[in-house]
């Protein structure tokens, strides 16, 4: 059995190397996915263009605005002289934001009463101006602290946050965790279903089903070289996020890999499920691509938080094995958690596991009938 | 030719919910003969062929293929006979020696009689020349004949062929033929269905199925008495209209 297990997976290999669509999703797809997540899709921003409008336009102004140009987060498109320029660089695209500086800004502000700075953002596109607000925010708490000058209000509730395990919200701490999940899921199930689909359309998976060898051997000599392949993407991705990225593996390196090809597993019969209801290579690819990429990308809690979904999409969501792999990956590599925190999360992959590849084996069996 | 059964089934029936597919062939075929399954689309012939290559169990009915009995060693019959599709079933992105060298690893062949089969087969279709080619890039008529040698690659008892001429120009049917006959006078015995009738007359006998049953089995020859015909063609016709 062993030697005709190796003989399918050299089968395999060949099959690989000399299609170069496969090899393109197997290694162009990994790299591609990193790079755009980690340098096009970010929360954070350089040089966001805003206005500013000093009514007070003395020394403690002044060094306010120096103080927020620092960063590097903001650059000041222009100094306004009158409210009725407020509208104009905004409507031209130009700035994002606008701060409106009292008169009165540095008396208040040595005096310790409560400083009222009037911000006016960009609305129309919602998440840059929340984003833009926060920083300012953050901003000008930096200018008091620097300044020594703290909020002694009493009556007065001053709220203060602190991000733990992120504390600069660098979104590759998200993205990279969500990049495993998806190119793992993608090239486990997407190539599985396509090679079994191929072996379908071209008559050879008849061949098979005659020849002596057991249904569970066939489908475990196509999916072992993919299920290989597919870990090193793993830790190609894992590599790139901490040198590249400078993602930090908290927790325990073993756990994290042991929880990938838990994954792997879970991907692979997904796939296997999906090949034995498509008997062509391009129906594969479309449920391979409408059924897991999409649902994987958006649902999972990747890119948007599932909690503001309604109700419908929460329970999609949650029947999406890359929801709770993203969680795993993250208490571990962020939050440095052991088994015993994930529990519930690798029980549910588990559980999805075992129903997966019942479904699928079955599934195989009644189409040799 | 002797008189040795290679394939001897009794009332063989496969029933889908109240459809029944196959209604209670009985035949059997001897060894080196090359024996025709013929009918329309639809007669059952797939179906029947199925149950022959352990791949379906029989609603009812008994028999044994290569030795082997249909319901109780469907598996163990996978290992002793031959299949070829109408797809010819190679891997097109292999070369001709690695196709021969797979399938020969599937039926557990140990790698010094792959080396001999690998050298047998590339000797006797001429291919040694193209051996390391990958199989994309042979002409039709080839890759048949390769994909029947392959068939045969572990020396089964019987091979069943589904249709190995569909949608093939008749000069390749005909070297296909040839190398039918081959392979036969060498002692393999060869099942196959067909849908051309001009190719029946090729085999030694025939069965035509029509809606599920064998409605005659003979030599061609005596099949044309029986008929009063010129032609297997003419038989096909007259049976069906009979029936009908």
């Amino acid at each position: 059995m062993l030697k005709v297990f190796w003989a399918f997976i050299k089968k395999e290999v060949y099959h690989i190397i000399r299609d170069k669509r496969t090899l393109l999703i197997l290694f162009g797809m990994p790299l591609a996915q990193i790079l755009i997540f980690g340098y096009a899709v970010t929360n954070e921003f350089k040089d966001a263009e805003i206005d500013i409008l000093d009514h007070a336009r003395n020394e403690t102004s002044t060094e306010l605005i120096q103080h927020l140009q620092s960063s590097g987060n903001f650059a000041i498109n222009e100094i306004l002289t009158s409210e009725k320029n407020m509208e104009s660089g905004m409507k031209a695209g130009n700035s994002k934001l606008v701060i409106v500086i009292p008169r009165d800004f540095s008396n208040d502000f040595y005096a310790e009463n409560s400083v009222k700075l009037q911000l006016i953002a960009d609305g129309s596109d919602p998440n840059n101006a929340t984003t833009l607000v926060q920083y300012i925010n953050e901003m000008v708490r930096s200018f008091k602290s620097e300044k020594n000058v703290s909020i002694s209000n009493p009556f007065q509730i001053g709220i203060e946050t602190r991000m733990i395990y992120n504390p600069q919200l660098i979104s590759s701490y998200n993205f990279v965790p969500g990049t495993i999940a998806l190119i793992l899921l993608i090239i486990c199930a997407m190539l599985t279903s396509l090679t079994i689909a191929k072996e379908k359309e071209l008559g050879t998976m008849e061949i098979l089903l005659v020849s002596p060898l057991p249904p569970l051997l066939i489908i475990l000599g196509k999916v072992t070289p993919y299920a290989l392949l597919s870990f090193i993407n793993a830790l190609i991705v894992l590599i790139i996020g901490y040198f590249v990225f400078d993602v930090p593996i908290v927790g325990s390196v073993g756990l994290l890999l042991l929880m990938c090809f838990l994954y792997v597993v879970t991907a692979l019969s997904l796939g296997t499920l999906i090949s034995t209801v498509s008997e062509t290579q391009q129906s594969a690819m479309m449920k391979s691509l409408m059924g897991l990429m999409l649902p994987s990308m958006i649902l999972s809690g990747f890119i948007f938080p599932l909690a503001s979904m309604p109700m419908v999409l929460q329970y999609i969501g949650k029947i999406v094995p890359a929801t709770y792999f993203i969680e795993i990956l993250k208490a571990i590599m962020l939050r440095g958690a052991g088994l015993n925190v994930i529990l519930f999360q690798v029980g549910i992959l588990i559980l999805m596991t075992v129903v997966l590849l019942v479904l699928a084996l079955k599934n195989f069996k009644i189409r040799l009938e | 030719m002797n008189n040795e059964n290679v394939l001897a089934v009794q009332n063989l029936t496969k029933k889908f919910g109240n459809f029944t597919a196959v209604n209670a062939i009985t035949f059997e075929v001897k060894r080196g003969e090359i024996f025709g399954f013929l009918g329309a689309n639809g007669a059952g012939k797939t179906t029947a062929m199925k149950m022959l290559n352990g791949l379906s169990k029989p609603t009812s009915g008994s028999g044994t293929v290569a030795g082997l009995d249909v319901i109780r060693q469907s598996e163990k019959i996978k290992e002793r006979i031959g299949y070829m599709s109408q797809k010819f079933s190679l891997y097109e992105d292999l070369t001709v020696k690695e196709n021969i060298r797979f399938y020969g690893g599937v039926y557990g062949l140990s790698r010094k009689r792959i080396k001999e089969k690998i050298e047998q087969i590339l000797a006797e279709l001429q291919l040694i020349e193209v051996a390391s080619k990958l199989v994309k890039s042979l002409p039709l008529g080839w890759k048949q004949r390769l994909a029947f040698a392959i068939s045969m690659v572990h020396d089964p008892i019987i091979v069943f062929m589904d249709e190995p001429t569909g949608g093939v120009d008749p000069a390749v049917r005909r070297q296909f033929w040839e190398a039918i006959y081959e392979a036969a006078k060498r002692g393999s015995t060869i099942f196959v269905t067909t849908h051309y009738m001009d190719e029946a007359e090729y085999c030694d006998r025939v069965s035509i199925m029509v809606d599920g049953k064998i409605e005659a089995l003979d030599t061609p020859d005596n099949l044309k008495k029986q008929f009063n015909a010129t032609s297997m063609d003419e038989v096909f016709l007259k049976l069906v209209r009979k029936i009908n």
